[in-house]
């Protein structure tokens, strides 16, 4: 399996990172897929019946050590001055963006 | 004695008795990084004036007779932890002026510990890397240097590089970290120091930078075994802020270094011994397992089955993660933001992140959307997960043999920055040792066991069951009770 330059294209933008020359495509085309070609590997091991390990914690997933359940309660708001003051652009209390809908 | 040479265990005692004040101890620290940061650029930001007032009122503190179990220690934080107040940059633009209205979990502990924070610490963009050479603040240098070419400069390892530096330098008598894949073990190795990754957890990821939240663990860096386990005490405990923080007990884990090895049986796993190896870390590695037999210990060798598609595993499931961890980088929020006159909120974002990460970090995000991407989930991420199932049952039946596993902690001392750069892949082989213990969620300990011919640190790893870092450190220490390691860096404070 190997990327052409409109699929690394593609995944840039679904990654919503610009690419703006040729020579970065090219570039990262030879790197992704020199790291895809040895990741391949895997494809060889039989895990026939084997349930994937989707959390981290010993054993997989979650585990007895974890509550599984919590209070639905808030616990934590009324912050707004806060969660605004790393903003790169704001209108008042509000985040601002560019104009999306004409 | 010059402040900047106590052991954290040492220092404690010393404030205890009053031969030392916290404001004498954090001054000597803070003049360390004064003059050694313009070198080796362990620290991102530096927070004097705030580790001074800390200082003072730890010592009041201590003269109420209210002393807690880490007054007065000054630490470095690695930059991946939120500080309150305090700008947090993971080593990345994107977050560049970033600064967090809220503590990380790890470091609100540390402090309600008394610890003084002295700064935050140089790391790999988002923790992604091996060398410390990814940071947008620039290069870490190792304070160790080679005997016969003392003029190269060597990499610290990473991702946590400013941290095991800092330790190694004496401008800290401990630090944070973070280990995702070896980012705490294979710099504490590569700088002289030991280093802990606890097991998956163990401590609360909440305030930490997320990189691959399946992988990611806090832990310290100190330089000793003790010191590691005291700091780990103090960092550990369930959060309720982390759905993945496990609720057991935290122990008295500097009590466990005290722990002899007799009838331990330790398991070698044959799949570590590589091709290639450089004799020095075979020989290291036998030397370890022959100082652990002389206490008592039982060695079995062992087999790992799985071993050699660990980091191609790990190299799906954390870009994975990763990229889907990043996608909140968007420059509305917070941090950077990059558009020109005109541009629609999508070109806005496509321009921030391009300009806002670094090429590893790039070339990560890139992997992950791809094998998550429609088409690829099953035969990339889904086998990633299969082979990661068996890779933890391939130690979940080791241990039914042993009781903890000894390995070489790197495959290399610290290499020169510049070497090892071009291709990825060769960068990725630095783990190849410690990455199983985080796709198996289990501890893994970092300690100094001697030199290479070049007078390099070389460091051993012991891994454990989990929830079982007790044993870890109860093996740990005996390897540093035989090593002796008594060798200094080249730059340090005091020297």
């Amino acid at each position: 399996m190997s990327l052409d330059t409109a699929t690394v294209r593609r995944v840039a933008a679904l990654a919503r990172i610009r690419l703006e020359e040729e020579a970065e495509v090219m570039r990262l085309q030879a790197e992704l897929n020199g790291i895809l070609g040895w990741i391949e590997q895997l494809q060889s091991v039989d895990t026939e019946g084997v349930e994937p390990m989707a959390g981290g914690a010993p054993g997989g997933g979650a585990s007895a050590r974890m509550p599984m359940r919590e209070e639905d309660v808030v616990t934590d708001g009324g912050i707004r001055e806060q969660i605004l003051a790393n903003a790169p652009d704001r209108e008042g209390d509000f985040f601002a963006v560019p104009k999306v809908v004409e | 004695m010059h402040p900047t040479d106590f052991t954290l265990a040492g220092a404690l005692a010393a404030l205890e008795e009053g031969a030392i004040s916290a404001v004498e101890l954090t001054r000597a620290h803070l003049d360390a990084i004064e003059a050694l940061n313009p070198r080796l650029n362990a620290f991102i930001t530096v927070t004097a004036e705030q580790a001074m007032a800390a200082a003072r009122e730890s010592d009041a503190r201590r003269a109420r007779g209210e002393a807690r179990p880490l007054e007065g220690i000054p630490l470095a934080v690695k930059d991946l932890f939120c500080t309150a107040g305090v700008r947090t940059t993971a080593a990345s633009r994107i977050l560049g002026n970033f600064v967090p209205p809220y503590e990380s979990t790890v470091t609100a502990q540390l402090l309600r510990d008394g610890a003084v924070f002295l700064g935050k610490a140089n790391l790999d963009e988002f923790a992604m890397g091996s060398s410390n050479l990814t940071s947008a603040f620039g290069p870490v240098e190792n304070p160790w240097s080679r005997r016969d070419d003392p003029e190269t400069k060597l990499v610290p390892g990473g991702s946590s590089g400013g941290s095991a530096a800092a330790v190694a330098a004496r401008m800290a008598l401990g630090a944070t970290g973070t280990d995702t894949g070896g980012s705490i073990r294979q710099p504490a190795a590569f700088c002289g120091v030991v280093g802990i990754k606890p097991t998956y957890g163990r401590c609360s990821r909440f305030g930490i930078v997320a990189f691959a939240s399946s992988l990611d663990q806090a832990g310290p860096f100190a330089r000793t075994v003790e010191d590691c386990a005291i700091l780990l005490r103090s960092m550990s405990g369930h959060d309720p802020k982390d759905s993945t923080s496990a609720n057991v007990p935290v122990p008295d884990f500097a009590a466990a270094c005290k722990r002899s090895v007799k009838g331990l049986r330790i398991g070698v796993p044959k799949e570590y011994r590589l091709d290639g190896m450089p004799a020095e870390i075979e020989a290291l590695w036998r030397q370890g397992l022959d100082w652990l037999h002389a206490e008592g210990a039982e060695t079995v060798e062992i087999s790992l089955p799985h071993t050699k598609y660990a980091l191609p595993t790990y190299y799906i499931v954390a870009p994975a993660e990763a990229s889907s961890n990043l996608a909140r980088y968007d420059g509305v929020r917070y941090g950077l933001r990059v558009e020109e006159k005109g541009d629609d909120l999508r070109t806005m974002y496509e321009r921030t992140r391009a300009a806002g990460f670094g090429a590893e970090v790039k070339r990560r995000i890139m992997i992950g959307t791809y094998v998550l991407s429609a088409g690829y989930y099953e035969a990339y991420y889904l086998k990633a997960q299969k082979v990661r199932a068996l890779i933890a049952r391939d130690f979940d039946q080791a241990w039914e043999k042993v009781d903890a596993i000894v390995t070489p902690a790197t495959p290399s001392a610290a290499f020169a920055m510049g070497e090892k750069t071009d291709d990825p892949v060769t960068m990725y082989l630095n783990d190849v040792f410690t990455v199983t213990a985080n796709l198996a969620g289990l501890p893994g300990l970092a300690v100094p066991a001697g030199l290479d011919a070049q007078g390099l640190p070389l460091g051993l790893q012991v891994i454990g069951r989990a929830f079982d870092e007790e044993t870890v450190f109860a093996v740990g220490a005996a390897i540093e009770r035989a090593a002796d390691f008594k060798a200094l860096p080249r730059v340090r404070a005091g020297a």
